[in-house]
């Protein structure tokens, strides 16, 4: 039992590497989201849009694997399991919340 | 003195005790991972019930808010440094990197009020509109958790000096990395949506 309580706790072993990488790609992603707004005037509304979003998505998924140590591993199974049950949960009732929402403003203009 | 050390380290004999704990905080962080979806949806759907008042156009200043981000993000990283410093058996290097996490953790929250304090003295409070309503109980809400990780932050700098890096320490240090680094994957949520998408 020469495991630390980190990984014990669930996830691999935190690395300066893992942390570094995670942190630079968080920057990276942060940077690339308020240029798209701020210095992206010529783009197109549909493509600024589309691509905070998925700076979002991919910075999300950056803190989750390098900060927060979620993989495929069988260490970190029963949280991933667990995130994304949520996930599966959350999509419903934000999902079905906007398509109603927008529907009744709709038809009420 | 004696009796309470053998009854603490009885309980953290088990092998699995850290890694149950850090699950069961993971499932809490689930729901509140829940709870902040059903405010981003609020937030979605009064996005646009100005009521004649401001627009984000007038009220969100990019910059500030790249700021506040930083601000999140380099204390994040250095929470991790701290959790490295745990896995080396360094009190003194947990320490620091604690402290310098709980001074970038209020740097953040000083712009968040700072931010609120001059909206709401310009008559743009949550009273204003729905979107303004909206804005603060969403950005407020990941304000308030960011505020009680500072506390606990607090709470176990006191703990890991006094009582040193026990297994008790190690597991609560490790429970609140986790919430320190969801309270930035939800800002992340918070400055695309609120931010970035209230300027377009």
């Amino acid at each position: 039992m020469n495991q630390t309580p980190i990984e014990r706790a669930g996830a691999g072993r935190p690395s300066f590497k893992a942390y570094v990488t995670g942190f630079l790609l968080a920057i990276v992603l942060t940077v690339i989201s308020f240029a798209l707004v701020m210095k992206g005037g010529g783009l197109p509304y549909w493509a600024v849009l589309y691509g905070i979003f998925g700076a979002a998505v991919l910075q999300i998924l950056v803190h989750l694997h390098y900060f927060l140590h979620l993989d495929a591993s069988s260490a970190a199974r029963w949280n991933m399991l667990a995130l994304l049950i949520t996930l599966f949960i959350m999509l419903e009732f934000i999902g079905l919340t906007l398509w109603l929402m927008f529907d009744l403003h709709y038809r009420m203009m | 003195m004696t009796t309470i050390d053998a009854s603490s380290a009885g309980e953290f004999e088990h092998p699995d005790t850290i890694a149950n704990q850090a699950y069961g905080f993971w499932l809490y962080i689930m729901s509140d991972l829940v709870l902040f979806g059903t405010v981003f949806s609020t937030y979605v759907v009064l996005s646009h019930n100005y009521a004649g008042g401001p627009t984000g156009k007038d009220l969100f200043h990019l910059p500030y808010t790249f700021g506040e981000t930083m601000f999140l993000l380099f204390s994040s990283a250095s929470y991790g440094l701290s959790m490295l410093a745990m896995q080396r058996n360094r009190k003194d290097q947990v320490l620091m990197w604690l402290f310098v996490t709980f001074l970038l953790g209020l740097g953040f929250i000083s712009m968040e009020i700072n931010e609120f304090y001059h909206m709401i003295l310009e008559g743009n409070g949550p009273e204003r509109s729905g979107f303004l309503s909206a804005f603060f109980t969403l950005v407020g809400t990941h304000g308030t958790h960011v505020t009680f990780g500072l506390l606990w932050m607090v709470v176990m700098m006191v703990q890991a000096a006094v009582k040193g890096l026990t297994p008790p320490v190690q597991s609560k240090l490790i429970r609140l990395s986790i919430f320190w680094h969801f309270l930035d994957i939800v800002w992340v949520g918070v400055f695309t949506i609120v931010y970035l998408m209230g300027v377009m």
